[in-house]
């Protein structure tokens, strides 16, 4: 039985709600400290406590992934995955989201996410070289896409570009199922000397903490904390909740950081994103196992009479938190001073494994560490696992009247239609080392390990209604087709990371899709060797009660050996073959054919053979490194039609499909997605050595065409213009864009 | 060859600069900060590069155009130093006044990246000799603020002394008479939005930027 709750400082059992905390919680917090929290202690617990920093509805299931293997040297736990390259080198990277901000403010919303995302890669040593981007937007048809298509695109162009990291791939959906609800989710990869790598732990007490960046100021103050007005004296003084990002100043941190630690001063350092100082300097110390003890009059600020508990829950941008080593505070201040930061020194660890905050002489927080993260909820939510729709055989599913307009559809789909109009708007080739193949329909981005002749393949994966049909399968479709994509471009998969959005978790439907989605991407992982390594969860994604798709985006990275071996799709030339590796059985349940031309979502999605990726993948990487390939692309959405004329398109040269073979219907063959299959041309010596390495590994490689001519074409079926088509596929988003955008308060 | 390179606070080209110059020069060139007051003596060739300087939350290139340290390139580029601004550095040189005209908001208003298609329009430059005559080349744009601007008496006189050294093919941001790269009268500066340094490399897709390099080298 509890007691009723002791309160302090004000506090009610409403206030305590406020904060997101709920009464068991708050008895928890009541019989750590041994008293009442004060209003700076309850913010600070309602934030660590949160779902976005304590992973309390997820980190039961996220332990199922496999996150170790030969290449990593940091799995999730940090501010981002550390992976071997060799040479001494590795490769740090992380995928983030930053949905509802998007949704309210889509410019700043998605600004800040690609700020966010790019300090914990800094954080950790390294500096960033790549930056991608998964986003899913509602229907075309809902008022407000055009207006957060154009929002996020400029947002996320505006900050990349300005700070100078190339942003090189990423993709873009549209679904009803995201009209109130956006997914900005962004990934930043970056290299770094493995020697000099850096961490968030402390080491003991005794050293100096500094602050370093942009002041500090009342924007990102949690919403669920603003909406109370007990917390203001002046309610005009409220602030959005959406932070709002300043790229140059990023820009100078990045640089003004990196040249910190090589200078030897850095103990350790964090980001401080969400949940700001708070959390910084709670894990810091926390994983250090030592106190902390802060001087909120040393904060810098950049309005007046701030109070500790705006300080400790700002989410203001562009912050980091340094522990140095004793005696190099004047080398620090000294390289913040050539870059125009702020720098001070706002306290020091201590041996009380408390954190002691201080503000205007007086002790206004005094709190135990580790109840913050070791007594932080952790819930197993009840789960009802989806039900997986019946397979679909071809016969369920029509076929067209017209196939050359039943391709002509799929391309100028909106999930299908080249997003040239969004990547075009996105530096891609700052810093020299992006291999520009950032075309329509091209799956993984290549970017050159600067100063060697190594590149990573880099991109980001998943197909949201695979997933809604059968979360389990739908999991594992996601890191087999990344698996894939980076294998197509000859690159040994090395990691992922993950961005779970979900709906909300204590539904037990949404908490089933979440448990099936992990668990199929878990079983993916272990299967191909391919490691989590960080990751982030996004819940609560839902307006008026429903949730969004199940959407578990993927960024994975590989490594090309040697650049220059690198296959692409753009490659295919007049007189190759076009060959088909692996089987058809024409699934098209949930196929983007039958969604767009025979306006259904239904079905399984397909399934996914593990063991089959995995060996196919192996097959198509040794056939790349063995130049025998001209070119190399994973089948995906649309099928095998849709990838040929991908190819057709960026290589800009036709090609010809042989008639379908007998024994599958045409349009099942042309649209089904079955999994673990590539498309390659090859010619000459090539080919012969293809088809020779496919009998002897007893895979299944099967000539079904070749390029040449200006259609795509497949005997007795259609034959359209690649001009047509390249129309059709190319025009869809500007035609989109250029549409009158909705002003919702213009009644 | 001795050259420098021109760092502000949020130039993000530097380093693709320097290499590109090293690459091509066979010699590191030296990096130049914002606050220095002196150059390093018997340059070359003086580069400005492009990046976001100071932000470009002005005016793009307007604060990096009155930095102390472009009172110096000022003076060089007067005394017959060669100076080659890229983008954001373009936009410095016409902020300095050292080349005529402005770079406005491009016509689209969206930031635009791409391999654009250039005429090179005079190959008799110190900055195109290399080129083998009105060659069609690729080289890659990222910019937001790329259209060229100029009075009607201005663009005449650019045309008809020569100082039009490149020309987008195709329209791809609203600039006067398609101008991509232009020269000062002396011909010692030139500013151009696309990015030479970022092709040098044919690894990376394309090289054609080579010839920029090349033929200040011919030149020095």
């Amino acid at each position: 039985m509890k007691n009723a709750p002791d309160f302090a400082d004000g506090i009610t059992a409403e206030t305590v709600k406020e904060h997101g905390l709920t009464e068991a919680e708050y008895d928890v917090i009541l019989d750590r400290m041994g008293r009442a929290p004060n209003l700076v202690e309850l913010g600070i617990f309602s934030v660590m406590w949160s779902e976005h920093c304590s992973y309390k509805s997820s980190r039961v299931h996220l332990a199922k992934f496999p996150t170790t293997g030969p290449r990593v040297i940091c799995g999730p736990g940090e501010n981002a995955g550390v992976v071997d390259i060799g040479d001494g080198q590795a490769v740090i990277f992380k995928m983030e989201s930053h949905n509802h901000p998007s949704y309210i403010e889509p410019y700043q919303g998605a600004a800040t996410g690609v700020g966010g995302i790019l300090r914990d890669v800094f954080t950790m040593g390294a500096r960033p070289v790549a930056l991608l981007n998964a986003l899913r937007f509602g229907s075309p048809d809902h008022p407000k896409t055009r207006s957060l298509v154009s929002g996020v695109v400029s947002g996320i162009g505006g900050y990349g570009n300005c700070v100078g990291v190339p942003t090189v791939a990423g993709e873009t959906n549209f679904h009803t199922g995201y009209d109130g609800n956006i997914l900005v989710n962004a990934m930043a990869v970056g290299i770094a000397d493995q020697d000099r790598v850096f961490y968030s732990a402390a080491r003991g007490p005794g050293d100096p903490i500094l602050y370093v960046g942009s002041k500090t100021g009342r924007d990102g103050i949690h919403g669920a904390t603003m909406a109370s007005a007990e917390f203001d004296e002046d309610s005009d003084e409220k602030r959005p909740t959406v932070q709002v990002g300043d790229p140059f100043t990023e820009k100078l941190l990045i640089e003004a950081c990196l040249e910190l630690m090589a200078s030897g001063a850095v103990v350790a350092i964090q980001d401080m994103g969400a949940a700001g100082l708070t959390s910084s300097s709670v894990e810091m110390a926390g994983k250090g196992g030592v106190g902390i003890e802060l001087d909120m009059d040393s904060v810098p600020q950049r309005e007046e009479a701030m109070t500790a508990y705006e300080m400790m829950l700002s989410e203001s941008q562009e912050r980091m938190l340094v522990i140095l080593q004793p005696g190099k505070e004047s080398v620090a201040k000294a390289i913040f001073d050539k870059w125009e930061l702020d720098a001070e020194v706002i306290g020091h660890t201590t041996d009380t494994g408390r954190m002691v905050l201080k503000h205007h002489g007086e002790i206004v927080c005094d709190i135990p560490l580790d109840p913050l993260s070791e007594d932080a909820p952790k819930y197993e939510r009840p789960y009802t696992p989806t039900t997986p729709p019946v397979r679909l055989s071809p016969a369920d599913v029509a076929a067209p009247a017209d196939y050359g307009q039943a391709l002509k559809t799929l391309m100028a789909a909106p999930d299908m239609a080249s997003k040239r109009w969004i990547w075009e708007q996105y530096d891609r080739h700052v810093m020299a080392d992006t291999a520009d193949n950032s075309q329509s329909g091209g799956g993984a981005a290549v970017v050159r390990v600067h100063g060697t002749d190594k590149a990573l393949a880099v991109c980001a994966d998943v197909t949201p209604r695979y997933c809604a049909a059968d979360p389990h399968q739908g999991g594992r479709q996601a890191v087999a087709e990344a698996y894939r994509n980076l294998t197509a471009t000859g690159a040994e998969p090395l990691a992922i990371t993950d961005c779970l959005n979900f709906g909300n978790p204590e539904k037990p439907e949404t908490m089933g899709q979440f448990v099936g989605c992990v668990e199929g991407m878990a079983e993916a992982c272990a299967a191909l060797d391919f490691p989590v390594v960080s990751g982030n969860v996004s819940l609560y994604n839902e307006t008026r009660g429903k949730g969004i798709p199940p959407t578990p985006a993927v960024g994975a990275v590989g490594l090309i050996a040697d650049i220059v071996m690198r296959a692409s799709i753009a490659n295919a030339k007049d007189g190759d073959t076009l060959y088909l590796l692996g089987d058809c059985t024409g699934e098209l349940g949930q196929s983007m054919y039958l969604r767009e031309c025979a306006g259904r979502e239904a079905g399984a999605p397909p399934p996914v053979d593990l063991a089959l990726e995995k060996k196919l993948g192996a097959w198509v990487r040794r056939a790349i490194g063995r130049g025998a390939t001209v070119c190399v692309h994973d089948i995906s959405d649309g099928g095998l039609i849709a990838a040929a004329s991908e190819i057709a398109l960026s290589s800009g040269v036709g090609v010809t499909l042989d008639a379908p073979p007998a024994d599958l219907p045409a349009h099942a063959f042309l649209f089904g997605e079955d999994q673990a299959r590539y498309l390659i041309a090859a010619s000459g010596e090539g080919a012969r050595r293809l088809e020779e390495k496919a009998a002897e590994h007893g895979v299944t490689l099967t000539k079904i065409g070749s390029f040449g001519g200006d259609s795509v074409a497949v005997d007795g079926l259609l034959d359209v213009p690649l001009a047509d088509l390249r129309t059709a596929h190319e025009s869809w988003l500007p035609s989109f864009m250029a549409g009158p955008i909705a002003h919702e308060d213009a009644a | 060859m001795k050259s420098a390179v021109i760092v502000f606070p949020g130039s993000n080209c530097d380093r693709d600069a320097h290499d590109a110059l090293a690459l091509m020069t066979g010699s590191a060139p030296s990096m130049v900060w914002h606050r220095e007051t002196d150059l390093p003596a018997g340059l070359d060739l003086i580069m400005v590069p492009g990046g976001f300087s100071y932000g470009d939350y002005l005016r793009s290139g307007a604060i990096a155009g009155r930095s102390p340290v472009m009172r110096e390139v000022a003076k060089a580029a007067e005394g017959g130093t060669p100076v080659l601004g890229v983008c954001n550095g373009f936009q410095v040189l016409t902020e300095t006044g050292l080349l005529p005209g402005a770079l406005l908001r491009n016509a689209g208003l969206n930031f635009v990246c791409k391999i654009a298609d250039l005429d090179v329009a005079n190959s008799q430059t110190r900055f195109t000799a290399a080129y083998s005559g009105p060659a069609r080349i690729g080289i890659p744009v990222a910019h937001h603020d790329g259209n060229y601007f100029a009075d009607e008496e201005t663009l005449d006189r650019l045309e008809g002394e020569g100082q039009v050294a490149f020309r987008y093919a195709e329209d791809i941001n609203g600039s006067a008479r398609r101008i991509a790269g232009v020269m000062n009268e002396r011909g010692n500066v030139l500013g151009m939005m696309p990015h030479p340094e970022r092709a040098v490399d044919p690894v990376l897709g394309g090289a054609d930027g080579r010839a920029v390099f090349e033929s200040l080298m011919g030149a020095a």
